[in-house]
């Protein structure tokens, strides 16, 4: 783990190693943020800050941390960490940080950022545990944002609440497709988006 | 009548797993077979009928605006405190059940750790907070109430979705899944189809 180029922290988990499709992490938020794609990004953005700072933090004190109250001192850390990002939040983005509602503070409880602190931020140096963070967060960024685009588009007919479908669609009878924007959809999108990566790359599948 | 309302909202309407998607992570993890996923279903419920109604006392006794020094709102600590507790409580009840109940123990005994950084539990205290029980039964003791139901409500949904789910889980391991849609991807287009199924209980209004 530790010969790792730091180019691979970044790379792998955004397509071989992804938080979401591969290592099934943080799966809640990733599905109840992505109606829209403005809320997505926003909470892309925060899960990539948390995981990278919370790793940074806790491999510089992880020599210090006794291993038996390690998971209360992440949790401590985390929650710090999550509290400042949902007070930022509130201060300049009041209307999406009520959209978000909940789920900015399930970033504590998200299994991604637990996860990396456990499988990696324990054993590594500070620098390839933040490239590390980064690296996980975008992998998580990356399929939040597929997921919101599809169902923004064809829920809604609109990208971050501009119209990109052209009223003459409607005109011949296009309708937006109003059950996207139900919660099934994005269970059901993941699972697709999983099936493509899967079949292009066998090694991932399971037996 | 309201707690009753309350109590069949929780569980079905709005189902933890497929409303608002809360603890998917060991949702999906533990869904393999019925036997453990009826273990890890308890021990959410046990959890949740616990660390809801403190986390609701502490909400109102010393977080709330004004509510333990006049003029002074702690709520931005409402994070912390909850997983604190959450994480405090688990460790606790894990003792306790391993002195007196070492049966039960013995089958919850793995998956208490793993609950204190299920989402579920955290999230149950987040909308317990959000839903303002106290207003709503218009006491501090009513609401505590109100809190004990919708964490039953809440813990059974949970329950009857992992349960439900493992069931389907163990006989699709016999079926001819494609290959790259074996384990998760099946396991999340399941979940959807069971989420419409569910859907249905959304035109209820209580």
């Amino acid at each position: 783990m530790a010969q790792t180029k730091n180019s691979e922290l970044i790379k792998n988990p955004l397509n071989l190693n992804n938080p979401i499709t591969v290592q099934v992490l943080g799966i809640c938020s990733a599905l109840a943020v992505t109606v829209k794609l403005e809320p997505a990004i926003v909470m892309a953005i925060s899960v990539t800050v948390v995981t990278a700072l919370a790793n940074l933090i806790i491999s510089l004190i992880r020599n210090t941390i006794p291993s038996r109250i390690r998971i209360i001192v992440q949790l401590m850390v985390v929650s710090f960490l999550v509290i400042l990002v949902d007070q930022v939040l509130k201060a300049f983005m009041y209307e999406l940080d009520k959209a978000l509602s909940v789920y900015i503070g399930l970033i504590i409880t998200n299994c991604i950022v637990m996860g990396r602190l456990e499988a990696f931020a324990l054993g590594n140096k500070p620098l390839p545990a933040l490239l590390d963070g980064i690296g996980n967060g975008l992998g998580y960024g990356l399929i939040l944002v597929i997921v919101a685009f599809v169902r923004e588009l064809f829920g809604t007919g609109q990208l971050m609440g501009f119209q990109v479908i052209p009223e003459g669609f409607y005109n011949i009878g296009y309708e937006n497709c109003g059950f996207m924007l139900n919660p099934p959809m994005a269970l059901i999108l993941i699972g697709v988006v999983i099936w493509i990566q899967r079949s292009k790359m066998k090694e991932l599948q399971e037996k | 009548m309201e707690a009753l309302n309350l109590f069949i909202k929780s569980i079905f309407i709005d189902n933890m797993i497929f409303a608002s998607f809360l603890g998917m992570c060991s949702y999906l993890a533990v869904s393999k077979t019925v036997k453990t996923s009826v273990g890890l279903g308890l021990a959410v419920v046990f959890v949740l009928l616990v660390t809801v109604p403190v986390n609701y006392l502490l909400e109102n006794c010393i977080l709330k605006a004004n509510a333990l020094v006049e003029g002074v709102d702690l709520s931005f600590l409402s994070f912390i405190m909850f997983i604190a507790v959450i994480a405090a409580i688990v460790q606790l009840v894990e003792m306790v059940v391993e002195k007196f109940a070492p049966a039960l123990y013995g089958q919850l005994g793995i998956f208490l750790p793993l609950i204190a950084v299920n989402c579920a539990i955290m999230g149950a205290s987040l909308f317990m907070q959000q839903k303002a029980f106290d207003v709503q039964a218009g006491s501090m003791a009513g609401g505590l109430g109100l809190a004990l139901v919708y964490a039953l409500g809440a813990g059974i949904g949970w329950f009857i979705a992992i349960v439900l789910m493992a069931a389907i889980r163990e006989k699709i391991s016999y079926s001819n899944v494609p290959a790259p849609l074996k384990g998760v991807g099946i396991a999340f287009i399941v979940c959807g189809l069971m989420a419409m199924a569910f859907m249905s209980f959304m035109g209820i209004k209580l």
